[in-house]
């Protein structure tokens, strides 16, 4: 009797068939593609890809297929697959300045160079349940990226998407109001978070590795969070953008990159009320989130967060857990804390039998005596 | 109860730039959304430059007996806390020629043991065996197998929390700068602090020891009982911790103590009862609830060393009466 409770064999082949069983689940309703998912529920795909680390599409529609809907499970199969993946080197350094937007907001000024396009965007409608989505079969009206307030300087590209921008950042910069960033050694290799285990202190380009694959909720908490007053940032948006940027590859054998592809990204970049200090005037620090596909809660969330963890860096006071890099870095992996937080459904029989044997001994001590060795055992 | 090879080991999987340049022309070449596993994946699932990385790691961790080298570990396809430590340093160290066994909770019946050591035959091919003796390497998840190790054994532990200081001081750079300094008095503050309250120790499992005179080890969550295993051990035993990315190692014959008071010396859990099967006074024991009117069994934890008791018991030569399989077999019979 007691064997049948070890499982076994039989047991996980049954199981697994009953999980395939309800992946499917009625077979009158047709499969659903992974054409369908990677179109039509595009998000979710992006998420995956952001959170799974891996740009790859029709992988991350697979995961989710697999996964009957569940983002995290699907997040957990294609780090899984990427772990299997070779390390062939570095890409070159995205240029989002060059990136084809199909959307880009500033909340800081009215008019910027090349306009704000609206894009696709949840911001301005209204959250009614459009019951003319209920049974489909019609085709969308069509629309086009216009800018809402067309600024000097726009070039629209071959198909209708903005050219370079100049970035809100890089206005706010010239001026001398904003923070410059450092720029990029040359050569050596990129801090690889996938290739050198977590350790804090973690310089910036690890934590915003880590941020990016960061779980969206637990970020979005703590962006909320700071913005509450549990270590404020007093974030402004400098600007949100999304579309392609090209990938360049610099192969060995060509001693030069060469353009491997196209992947799409959301930015976001923040500016942030400074007072000064830490030997630094008055002005606006950066913040900054970068996502795979279009992820403008997550991209928002890590400019958020990325600017509180550098509390430290600039002399403020540590009031929050959004600006402890301890807590925010160790945490934020939702494949790493599902799996632990899960794991206690494992068997834990020997463990609980120490924990068994141990309180019927203290017990029995208990007993014996009459009551507690100490009065005060309160705080145990 | 020796398994053979099922699988001829997977072929390397090769992609390079010059063949395609697309990202998912690479993902491709490598099958990764096509064919199921063991058909497309490197022998042992990790690269070879992945694996090589963590024996590195390895190294220097037999090197300094108890202490934590971090290492990049990569996400395996079980989740975080199901062993990827542990699974990582197998599919490190392990060879065509291994003979691999695998526990969970001292036996190998266990669900998770089952599909861990599914997937290392599926991956590796190579034989698996319940039996400790037979093993050249035994990954396990909070027990040590009662019969005594040898030597060319290795030990590979899954580990939830590498750190035996983290519940007493939560900041890991405070706690790698206590292991720097060599200051335990946390510790020992515990511990007395145990003593005067409770009369003893509390710690049951993952009872912290000393390597080697030198580091604070968490032996992983293993009873206390099975601490005096570690002392002296002809194997050696490998520590891996997946989400936490530390191995560390205790090397063949090294001093493991466990941490006590000359006046409160360490002691071990032992049982009133013994094994209803095979009658062991001397094992670790798994208690069974058998009825709802508090019914109570005692069953050694470790299902291999039971079985082999109970084969040495009845004839040696006519094979080993699969009393526990047939149970279990009638078990799952009746539903």
């Amino acid at each position: 009797m007691y064997v049948a409770v070890k499982g076994g064999q039989k047991a996980i082949t049954e199981a697994h068939k009953l999980l395939e069983e309800t992946r499917r689940g009625d077979l009158s309703v047709p499969e659903i593609s992974l054409a369908q998912i990677q179109n039509q529920m595009g998000l979710a795909v992006d998420r995956v890809q952001a959170e799974g680390s891996l740009y790859a599409p029709k992988l991350a529609a697979l995961a989710t297929k697999q996964a009957k809907g569940d983002l995290v499970e699907a997040i957990f199969l294609l780090r899984a697959a990427r772990a299997s993946l070779k390390r062939f080197g570095y890409s070159e350094p995205i240029e989002t300045a060059s990136m084809r937007a199909r959307r880009r907001v500033s909340g800081t000024f009215k008019d910027i160079p090349g306009g704000q396009i609206l894009g696709p965007t949840f911001d301005y409608t209204h959250r009614l349940l459009k019951r003319s989505l209920m049974d489909g079969g019609q085709a969308p009206p069509g629309g086009a990226p216009i800018p809402i307030a067309k600024g000097p300087g726009a070039q629209p590209g071959a198909d209708g998407l903005g050219g370079e921008l100049l970035g809100v950042a890089t206005i706010l910069e010239r001026e001398g109001i904003l923070e410059t960033v450092g720029t990029a050694p040359e050569d050596g290799e990129p801090f690889d978070l996938t290739r050198q285990p977590l350790e804090v202190p973690l310089a910036r380009p690890g934590r915003l590795q880590a941020l990016a694959r960061a779980d969206e909720g637990f970020l979005l908490a703590l962006a909320y969070s700071s913005q509450r007053g549990f270590g404020s940032v007093h974030p402004f948006v400098a600007e949100l953008k999304l579309g392609p940027v090209e990938l360049g590859f610099r192969a060995p054998e060509l001693g030069m990159p060469i353009t491997v592809g196209e992947i799409e990204v959301t930015e976001c970049q923040t500016a942030n009320q400074f007072k000064g200090g830490a030997g630094k005037p008055p002005m606006f620090t950066r913040g900054y989130g970068l996502t795979f596909g279009h992820n403008e809660r997550k991209a928002l969330s890590m400019a958020i967060v990325d600017r509180a963890l550098r509390a430290g860096e600039l002399g403020e006071a540590i009031k929050g857990p959004a600006q402890n890099p301890e807590f925010v870095l160790y945490h934020g992996d939702n494949v790493e804390a599902s799996g632990f937080v899960s794991h206690i459904k494992l068997p834990h029989y020997v463990d609980f039998q120490a924990e068994l044997s141990m309180l019927r001994a203290m017990r029995k001590k208990f007993n014996g005596s009459g009551g507690p060795p100490e009065p005060d055992d309160k705080d145990e | 109860m020796r398994q053979q090879r099922k699988n001829k080991p997977a072929e390397i999987p090769t992609a390079s730039l010059e063949e395609g340049g697309s990202i998912d022309r690479i993902l491709k070449s490598q099958n990764l959304s096509a064919k199921g596993p063991g058909e497309e994946y490197n022998f042992a699932y990790l690269d070879e430059d992945t694996k090589r990385e963590i024996r590195r790691a390895l190294l220097k961790a037999v090197a300094i007996p108890g202490y934590q080298v971090p290492f990049a570990g990569r996400e395996m396809p079980m989740p975080y806390g199901w062993g990827t430590g542990g699974i990582q340093v197998s599919a490190s160290i392990i060879g065509k020629d291994d003979v691999f066994k695998v526990i969970d909770q001292g036996s190998d019946d266990t669900t998770n043991a089952v599909s861990i050591r599914a997937f290392f035959e599926t991956l590796t091919g190579v034989a698996t065996t319940t039996e400790t003796a037979e093993a050249t390497i035994i990954q396990t998840r909070h027990r040590i197998p009662e019969t005594p190790l040898a030597e060319g054994q290795i030990m590979v532990y899954q580990v939830p929390l590498p750190e035996a200081m983290r519940q007493l001081e939560p900041s890991e750079p405070e706690t790698r700068s206590l292991h720097a300094l060599f200051e335990y008095g946390l510790m020992y503050l515990k511990l007395y602090e145990d003593i005067t309250k409770h009369k003893e120790i509390t710690i049951s499992y993952d009872y912290p020891v000393l390597v080697a005179d030198r580091y604070a080890m968490s032996p992983s969550p293993i009873p206390r009982f099975d601490n005096p295993k570690l002392n002296d051990s002809k194997a050696l035993h490998l520590f891996g911790a997946g989400r936490e990315r530390r191995v560390y190692a205790i090397p063949p014959h090294t001093r493991v103590k466990s941490f006590d008071f000359n006046d409160h010396p360490f002691r071990v859990q032992g049982w009133e009862n013994s094994c209803a099967i095979c009658g062991a006074t001397d094992s670790y024991l798994d208690e069974i609830v058998q009825d709802d009117r508090g019914g109570r069994m005692f069953v050694c934890s470790d299902s291999d060393h039971c079985q082999r008791r109970l084969r040495l018991a009845s004839q040696p030569e006519a094979g080993p009466p699969e009393r526990l399989a047939s149970l279990g077999q009638e078990a799952q019979d009746r539903g």
